[in-house]
């Protein structure tokens, strides 16, 4: 089970903040099945401190505003000062988990995140943000929520020596009763489809067959 | 010294150009006499490079043996020359949508992989079927028109182009998949299926194709079975000989041998087929192929390792195998200058960035059980990292990273020769025993100097090392390249190694098979080839000049 790569940038660039000195502790946490104790031993690889795991009967009823729910419920216990989440999932590609949880802890949030820079004195963050009409540079204050897009980092590979230690690292299991979070299914997925398979071309013989096509089959001209 | 120089390089010549012509009979070059003077003037030879600095005139001269045959090699003018009755004929067999007469088209076609070879063929013929071929060949061998099989051009000893103006037949037209049995895995296909087009089509079944190299985008399976490809996986899946279970055959007269059996053992008199796997095309053409293939198993593991000298990455070798036992599936090394030059040129970052070892290793499973498979690479790791073998490495975590570190392996033949960016390059690729494989590196870098840059990768797990010597340009008549040829062949040689792994030998080394075999073996081949081909049509200049 691989990782997804907008979270990836964001432990990527969790761990830069930690080497800066400006965070103690980088706490890596995925939500499902069983599966995501191995993503979470990625996040531990790449130099997390510890991982937590919110444990779901089934991944695939986790719609974002679930996720946020549990994520507020856990920042409540952990008490971070920034949230760093990918700025979307590559599954469901709803962009959404980032902004309801701001909206639901109150805090400010900076999305899309191609730069991220923690204040000397941990107090304020300032995000480069890429939007339509290029860079919005933006400061926030702390706690607050980050999104992390494509160009902010390049995550590093998980050496050797760092996949050892994560085996000894813990991961602390919860269950969102535990959490006290209902799950609803506030979305209701009616149908997922493959695009229409893109018809082969057809190679035509001569220029002659081409026009011929493109006059009775195609209907150009 | 002059005198005695230019005296073999005539005799050298008229040896090679043409048949003898008291042996009429025979068609075959008569080139013992030739060998014999090879032989005595290289020993000679090697004599004088330890005396005389490259470079000087008369040196140039005298190495008129070494060089490849590129520069020697005359137009056998028993081949016919084409003409319009020919064409017309062809054109009968394969029609209009068979026959290439376009330059561009024919200047691709006539070009290697590595831009080293250039021949210049008027023609390519592109056969829809078996039959087809046969008509080919039958035609082909009546007039004396000399004949080049072309698959996916993608070899790198010059075997798949014409060295002057033998026609092309390429068999890229001839890419049907003919059937494939789901219980015994048997996949029976024509000769011009792309080996990843295979692949693919095996995935989706649950199998795979037992043979994996960088060229699979564009190598056929007629030219991987021609030249015995040995490629990434031969340490898990064996080698095509192996493999393939049975091959329909064009033979040069145009009898259609029809030996594709799909039976997993059959002991039933002489196993013909062998001979045409790594024949190079010079005994047959081959139109069909039988293969067993493994089944696809989901846990696959690849590590990136660096380690410091070459001692260790032997004994890396011995605890993977014991460690990893039955699910390692490909071992394989790169050093540091061959790496530094792909991460330059391929746009791919470094696995390792903190790392500055000499040797770098990629080693992957591929097992049935993941979690099993991770607790034996769990173990693996943990052993050579206390044993201090590994310095640094990584696990790849995904699938991303599993393809990058493949593409860091393979871009010395998929990114760096094709697109010009590692200059020219002279590869050789040598079967050597493991424990000497890297002295060979060392001793000619010291030998060129800073005149061209020695690159090494390879199978480490098969004892192939991959050597690859990047300049300006191609220029034999440049002095470092003295250094290297024939002294990389008698080196070989000289520790009871191969000069071509599983490259084959196709132009490049077509003068080189003494080194790695004897002339008794050398005099059965060229018997078995004036057998199969009497007029000599199939693939000439190559394998056994």
């Amino acid at each position: 089970m691989s990782m997804n790569p907008f979270c990836e940038i964001a432990v990527e660039e969790a761990l830069r903040i930690k080497e800066a000195g400006r965070a103690s502790e980088v706490v890596v946490v995925s939500m499902g099945g069983e599966q995501c104790v191995e993503t979470i031993r990625t996040g531990l690889a790449m130099g997390a401190d510890r991982g937590l795991h919110v444990i779901t009967q089934d991944s695939s009823s986790l719609f974002p505003l679930a996720v946020a729910k549990l994520l507020q419920a856990l920042v409540s216990s952990e008490q971070p000062r920034l949230l760093l989440l990918g700025k979307q999932a590559i599954d469901d590609d709803c962009n959404q988990t980032g902004q309801m949880v701001a909206g639901l802890l109150g805090w400010p949030q900076a999305t899309f995140a191609s730069k991220v820079s923690i204040s000397d004195d941990k107090e304020s963050v300032c995000v480069e943000r890429e939007v339509d009409g290029g860079i919005e540079t933006i400061q926030l204050q702390l706690p607050a929520v980050v999104t992390a897009d494509l160009r902010l980092n390049t995550p590093r590979y998980a050496t050797l020596p760092n996949i050892m230690k994560a085996k000894k690292k813990s991961i602390q299991r919860v269950t969102p009763e535990e959490l006290n979070v209902v799950i609803g299914s506030d979305l209701e997925v009616l149908e997922v489809t493959e695009p229409p398979k893109r018809k082969a071309g057809v190679m035509v013989a001569s220029v002659d067959e081409l026009l011929d096509k493109l006059k009775n089959e195609a209907r150009v001209f | 010294m002059n005198k005695r120089c230019t005296l073999l390089t005539r005799l050298s010549i008229r040896a090679r150009s043409t048949g003898d012509e008291e042996n009429s009979s025979s068609t075959t070059l008569d080139t013992s006499r030739y060998t014999f003077f090879f032989h005595e003037f290289s020993l000679s030879f090697q004599n004088l490079i330890a005396r005389v600095s490259p470079g000087k005139k008369w040196l140039e001269n005298c190495r008129a043996y070494s060089v490849p045959a590129s520069s020697k090699v005359v137009r056998d003018e028993r081949f016919a020359t084409l003409d319009d009755q020919d064409i017309k004929h062809f054109s009968g067999i394969v029609g209009s949508k068979g026959l290439v007469v376009d330059k561009d088209e024919l200047e691709v076609a006539n070009t290697d992989w590595m831009r080293k070879f250039k021949g210049s063929a008027q023609l390519l013929l592109r056969p829809q079927s078996s039959n087809q071929v046969a008509e080919i060949l039958k035609y082909s061998s009546s007039r004396r028109i000399a004949v080049v099989p072309q698959g996916g051009n993608t070899g790198l000893v010059g075997g798949s182009v014409p060295v002057f103006d033998e026609v092309i037949v390429n068999l890229g037209a001839m890419n049907s998949i003919i059937s494939f049995d789901e219980v015994s895995g048997i996949l029976i296909c024509e000769a011009g299926c792309i080996l990843e087009t295979l692949d693919k089509f095996l995935a989706d079944k649950g199998f795979m194709f037992p043979l994996d190299l960088g060229a699979k985008g564009s190598c056929q399976i007629g030219g991987n079975v021609s030249t015995n490809a040995g490629g990434l996986r031969l340490i898990r899946y064996g080698s095509l000989h192996g493999n393939i279970l049975g091959l329909e055959v064009v033979l040069s007269d145009g009898t259609i041998l029809d030996m594709l059996s799909s039976l997993r053992k059959d002991n039933t008199g002489y196993d013909l087929k062998q001979l045409f796997i790594g024949a190079e095309g010079t005994l047959g053409v081959v139109t069909k192929v039988a293969v067993l293939t493994p089944q696809k198993l989901p846990s696959v593991n690849v590590g990136f390792l660096a380690c410091t000298d070459y001692t260790s990455c032997q004994k890396m070798l011995l605890e993977a195998r014991k460690h990893l036992g039955e699910v390692l599936s490909a071992f394989e090394f790169i050093d540091s200058f061959a790496l530094d030059m792909v991460l330059k040129h391929s746009g791919h970052r470094h696995p390792l960035p903190d790392a500055k070892e000499k040797f770098y290793l990629l080693i992957e499973t591929t097992g049935s059980n993941q979690s099993h498979d991770k607790e034996k690479l769990d173990n693996f790791v943990e052993t050579v990292l206390t044993q201090g073998l590994v310095v640094d490495g990584t696990i790849a975590q995904d699938n991303t990273q599993i393809s990058n570190f493949w593409h860091i392996r393979e871009a010395w033949f998929l990114q760096l020769p094709p697109l010009g960016k590692a200059g020219a390059v002279y590869k050789y690729d040598l079967s050597i025993p493991i424990k000497d494989l890297y002295n060979l590196v060392e001793i000619l870098r010291e030998r060129l100097g800073g005149l061209a840059t020695v690159v090494a990768y390879g199978h480490l797990g098969d004892g192939n090392l991959h050597l690859n010597i990047s300049a300006p340009d191609y220029d034999e008549k440049a002095s470092f390249f003295f250094q290297i040829e024939p002294f990389v062949y008698e080196w070989t040689a000289a520790h009871k190694g191969s000069v071509s792994a599983e490259h084959g030998l196709g132009f490049m080394k077509a003068h080189a098979i003494h080194y790695s075999r004897s002339p008794e073996t050398v005099e059965l081949m060229r018997k078995m080839k004036a057998m199969l081909d009497p007029n000599g049509i199939l693939n000439p200049y190559k394998v056994i000049a």
